[in-house]
């Protein structure tokens, strides 16, 4: 293992995006606290926002201009660029921006400066995660990230809903913390190496040496540090609360931006795993087939040293069960709450399952990535929406309750017609983009065994896969009956309140254009994909 | 041109939407001209495609990676339903003429639902045929909601979710077919030619018919049809019989038979009697017609009656297409138009000429007020439909149902005697509706007599006459002259057949 010099002018080129946020944070705090301490807080919310989003702007620019070269240190690559970080990169600071519009209108705190700064940072943290392909750099990433999330559920100070959400965000965050710094340090221990792709490559050595229980052990802690960034069932607890008493703009954020740079993250160590076996299988011609799961399968079956099986296998049957008990828990859950931000955060609890199954059958065909990457990318900016439309029913009723949604459309006829087409792209009803995902999604899970489907005849083909979708998509129609009782509410019930409901113009145009790019972006699903996919060059 | 039925009716629900709210009359109005003008064009793609077989209207690359296509195709199966579609829903605007509260919203929803149902019966695409079928179950949850009657709430979501279940079902087909397929295309004739094994269309055949015919009403997945019927307004439950259950009969023969006809082979082995899915499905349909007729028979919501003759008809619509010969395929098609219309005159007459003047469905009641004589109209009108719906020869239940018989005693013969006996309840069920609520033999009291004469029932308007009209006409037009619709089905169900079919 070599260390060249490391070329800080490499460096900086390759983390310009994330520096750019970093100067955009220090510059809203700057602007904030210099010129505009006597100014009205509303005054000083919308120049915090505006300059938030420009710093977002420029770092989406500066992410096309650090041009796709990641930076390594030697043989070590610390992070990677273009493809799926790329896509990753665009997204979160897509989605940063909405949500720093979303904040405009807000009232929750007199200290705007300070919030549009963390959430710079944080997506900062998130960029990091995206690109990163070492363990320390995950992890400093994750940090990053995480505790920019828990001083944002915090951010209402005159709310005691607000506190508590964030101690129990910070008390589960900092434990699974800790379980995932564990079991890195055992990968490192097994490997001798914190870059991804060695680490895969030196684990496999170490199991062959009978390293194999000790590795169990680490994909376990860090299935768990992991889970629970992206609100996995069992390491789900804290989303309902986070989601309830963060202040509506930071729960979007919690629910959009760090789910998509978590998903990124897990997709990259999915790829480098994939990436390894493919050389593998190369060096050792093996009836493999193009999937961890089906390459684990195969090699059982092919008389292989179950070495690699223990690796691939164990990293597999984690996701499955993961993902099932998500869609299980998330979606049943859901069905009864009356909290339309506690009923959003077991929705997403569910579309975590959907997601960490597409992520169990990966395939080192791009189209695997491609399609994780378009179903949270949709996911986010449609929770973004919503939570929009709950910050903005929550003002003007005082609660997030479903009651409260009652005689919207009477109330104001444009909010009810956003919830309309967010809450039914969430539940997957064409021509909508939510359906869109969910059949790209699945389509690249099963399309790995469609010849193994055609003739249906083994239980290493298509079986398993086929009936994990199979419950997906039962499961989606499940989720059809809690989406409509908030559609319920707003279209059918009467309101005991008539008076409408005002929003703010910037708001107002948000949440139209994410409606809008739901709607158009579901009747040609081509236009993101063709998108996403020009990052793979 | 065929095309055009589909983005005028959601052009005329984007139009409704931006109207301005207590615009009533303009909304009315406006909806009438979308839906008279999607009934022009249905007219005339029938009568240009008079012996042209099957046509492709529109082919664009909707998905190029993933070889998704917006396709759009007309045989005669699918001009036959677009005209159907165009007359059930003139028919149904008509009907709520006198819908007040939020009305372009109604018409809104009414013409979104529209045009989801054009799409289904003119795409050939799988993915694009399941897109359109799902636009279609949304907007049925708020129409029912919203303007529907007796627990609307729980009929409108008992719906949906049964549609959702039966398309979830449908989802899961397209996916394990088009993956299956080696994820090129989903164009309906490109699955068929597929090569799917005989194994894999052994599960997947039920798994997309079931999934339809849930919207078919085939018994035992029927319960959402007569709740659902019975909540919604009059003309959701016009749409609802007339053209949405027949969505799911199409989805059955379409795409279940069309791309999956090995599922019907027979197993090799006997459960139960029952040695095919064909048997099975069969089975299920003669219990339906049968079943749905006794219970029809036991009602006293009249309203209900009608409800479950619908399940009862589309049992012969599924037992046509189980027959799997020519003649059974032609009268099962020909039966969904006929029931489509006959559906939909007998809901009008109950739900609005009836419902809105005496405010009751319940034939104790409706036995007290002498309706043959205070609404001679919707006595005869419901003559007229009831005549239709028992299937006497001259309307176009007769030429369906006969049809559908014979294709079935060509088959097995005891399905044909099954359901005859369910055709003998048919009348039993029509005759005591027809006279509970029109014909009641009691004398009225002098008493009785004046307080009627004092308080007149409101006289028939224009647009009920009109619908009444328009939808008699098409039933005695096509019992009259069958083959005005034969001539486009039976090519259609040929080629049907000799892909694969039979």
């Amino acid at each position: 293992m070599s260390y060249g010099a490391l070329n800080y002018a490499a460096l900086f080129r390759a983390t310009l995006p994330e520096t750019t946020l970093e100067v955009a944070a220090v510059l809203v705090l700057f602007v904030d606290l210099a010129f505009l301490r006597r100014a009205a807080d509303k005054l000083r919310a919308a120049i915090a926002a505006w300059l938030g989003v420009a710093g977002c702007i420029a770092a989406i620019w500066a992410v096309y201009a650090a041009g796709w070269q990641g930076f390594s240190t030697g043989n070590d690559v610390l992070f990677s660029a273009g493809g799926s970080a790329g896509v990753a990169q665009v997204a979160v600071l897509v989605l940063t921006a909405l949500t720093l519009l979303l904040f405009i209108d807000s009232d929750f705190t007199r200290h705007p400066g300070e919030y549009v700064a963390v959430i710079l940072m944080a997506a900062a943290g998130g960029l990091l995660i995206a690109a990163a392909q070492d363990l320390l750099v995950i992890f400093i990433g994750l940090e990053l990230l995480s505790l920019g999330l828990y001083v944002l559920t915090a951010f209402a100070k005159k709310s005691g809903q607000s506190a508590e959400a964030a101690i129990k965000y910070y008390l589960f965050g900092g434990m699974s913390a800790a379980f995932l710094l564990f079991g890195f340090s055992l990968l490192y221990g097994l490997s001798g190496s914190t870059s991804l792709p060695r680490v895969v490559y030196g684990v496999d050595n170490a199991v062959f040496h009978g390293g194999a229980p000790l590795l169990l052990v680490a994909l376990v802690m860090i299935a768990a540090g992991l889970g629970f960034k992206v609100a996995a069932v069992p390491f789900h607890l804290w989303a309902p609360d986070a989601y309830e008493g963060a202040p509506a703009p930071a729960a979007a954020f919690i629910a959009s931006v760090s789910k998509v740079a978590s998903f990124a993250l897990l997709i990259s160590i999915s790829y480098t795993a994939l990436n390894y076996l493919r050389i593998l299988a190369q060096e050792y011609p093996a009836p493999a087939s193009h999937s961890v799961a089906g390459a684990a399968v195969s090699r059982i079956g092919g008389g292989q040293p179950p070495v690699e099986v223990s690796f691939y296998f164990s990293w597999f049957l984690i996701l499955v069960v993961l993902a099932v008990a998500s869609m299980f828990l998330g979606n049943l859950a859901a069905l009864a709450q009356s909290s339309v931000r506690r009923l959003l955060a077991y929705s997403a609890i569910a579309h975590a399952g959907y997601i960490l199954l597409g992520l169990a059958f990966f395939g080192w065909s791009n189209a695997s990535a491609q399609a994780i990457l378009y179903y949270v990318l949709t996911y986010g900016l449609t929770t973004i929406g919503a939570f929009g439309v709950v910050g903005v029913v929550e003002r003007a009723t005082g609660s997030d309750r479903m009651d409260s949604f009652a005689g919207l459309h009477k109330r104001n006829p444009l909010l009810a017609a956003v919830t309309l087409v967010l809450f039914l792209s969430l539940a997957g009803i064409p021509p909508l983009v939510g359906f869109w995902a969910k059949f790209n999604l699945f389509a690249a899970v099963l399309g790995m065994y469609g010849g193994n489907l055609r003739e249906m005849g083994t239980v290493s083909g298509a079986g398993l896969p086929f009936a994990l979708v199979a419950l997906a998509i039962a499961f989606s129609a499940v989720s059809l009956y809690y989406y409509l009782q908030v559609l319920k509410r707003a279209y059918v019930l009467p309101g005991t309140d008539q008076s409408p409901i005002a929003v703010h113009p910037v708001t107002t145009i948000v949440l139209v254009a994410i409606a809008a790019a739901v709607v158009v972006m579901g009747c040609f699903p081509a236009l993101l994909q063709d998108w996403i996919a020009s990052f793979y060059g | 041109m065929l095309a055009y039925v589909i983005y005028i009716s959601f052009a005329g629900a984007l139009a409704e939407t931006l109207l301005p709210r207590g615009k009533n009359a303009a909304a009315r109005w406006l909806a009438l001209a979308v839906a008279v003008a999607g009934l022009g064009i249905a007219v005339e793609g029938f009568a240009s495609g008079m012996g042209q077989g099957r046509e492709v209207i529109v082919d664009a690359a909707w998905v190029p990676a993933m070889g998704i296509h917006y396709l759009l195709l007309a045989d005669g199966i699918s001009r036959v339903l677009v005209l159907l579609t165009g007359i059930a829903a003139v028919a149904g605007i008509l009907f709520s003429w006198n819908v007040e509260l939020r009305t372009n919203q109604f018409f809104a929803f009414y013409l979104a639902l529209i045009g989801g149902v054009y799409g289904v019966f003119l795409s050939g695409d799988f993915f694009l045929l399941f897109v359109f079928y799902e636009i279609a179950i949304v907007p049925k949850y708020f129409l029912i909601a919203i303007w529907g009657s007796t627990r609307r709430e729980y009929g409108a979501m008992k719906l949906a979710l049964y549609s959702f279940a039966g398309s979830a079902m449908v989802l899961i087909g397209l996916l394990a077919a088009y993956t299956a397929a080696g994820s090129h295309s989903t164009a309906l004739a490109d699955l068929a030619h597929a090569g799917f094994s005989a194994h894999f269309q052994f599960w997947c055949f039920p798994l997309v018919f079931v999934g339809f015919a849930i919207l078919a009403g085939m018994w035992p997945f029927h319960t959402w049809a007569p709740t659902g019927h019975v909540a919604a307004p009059t003309a959701a439950s016009m749409l609802l019989a007339g053209v949405v259950m027949k969505l799911g009969a199409y989805g059955c023969l379409r795409v279940a038979m069309g791309v999956f006809p090995r599922g019907l082979d027979p197993w090799g082995f006997t459960f139960l009697g029952l040695g095919s899915w064909r048997g099975v499905f069969a089975l299920l349909a003669v219990i339906g017609i049968v079943y749905g007729a006794l219970v029809a028979l036991a009602q006293s919501d009249f309203k209900f009656v009608i409800g479950y003759s619908s399940v009862s008809h589309m049992g012969f619509v599924l037992l046509g297409l189980m027959a799997l010969n020519q003649i059974g395929l032609d009268g099962a098609v020909l039966q969904m138009f006929s029931h489509g219309v006959i559906a939909g005159l007998l809901f009008a007459i109950v739900g609005r000429i009836v419902y809105d003047r005496t405010h009751t469905r319940q034939f104790a009641e409706l036995e007290t007020m002498h309706l043959a004589r205070r609404l001679p109209f919707a006595a005869w009108a419901f003559v007229i439909a009831g005549i239709a719906s028992m299937g006497l020869p001259g309307f176009s239940g007769f030429v369906a149902e006969l049809q559908v018989l014979t294709g079935a005693w060509n088959a097995r013969p005891w399905w044909t005697v099954t359901a005859g006996a369910g055709i003998v309840v048919g009348v039993a069920y029509t005759w005591r509706a027809l006279q509970k609520a029109f014909f009641t033999d009691n004398v009225p009291a002098p008493h009785v007599l004046e307080y009627e004469h004092t308080h007149k029932l409101d006289p028939m308007t224009w647009p009920e006459v009109a619908g009444v009209a328009l939808l008699a006409v098409s039933t005695v037009a096509v019992g009259l002259y069958p083959r005005i619709l034969l001539d486009q089905i039976e090519p259609a169900v040929r080629a049907l057949l000799a892909g694969g079919v039979q």
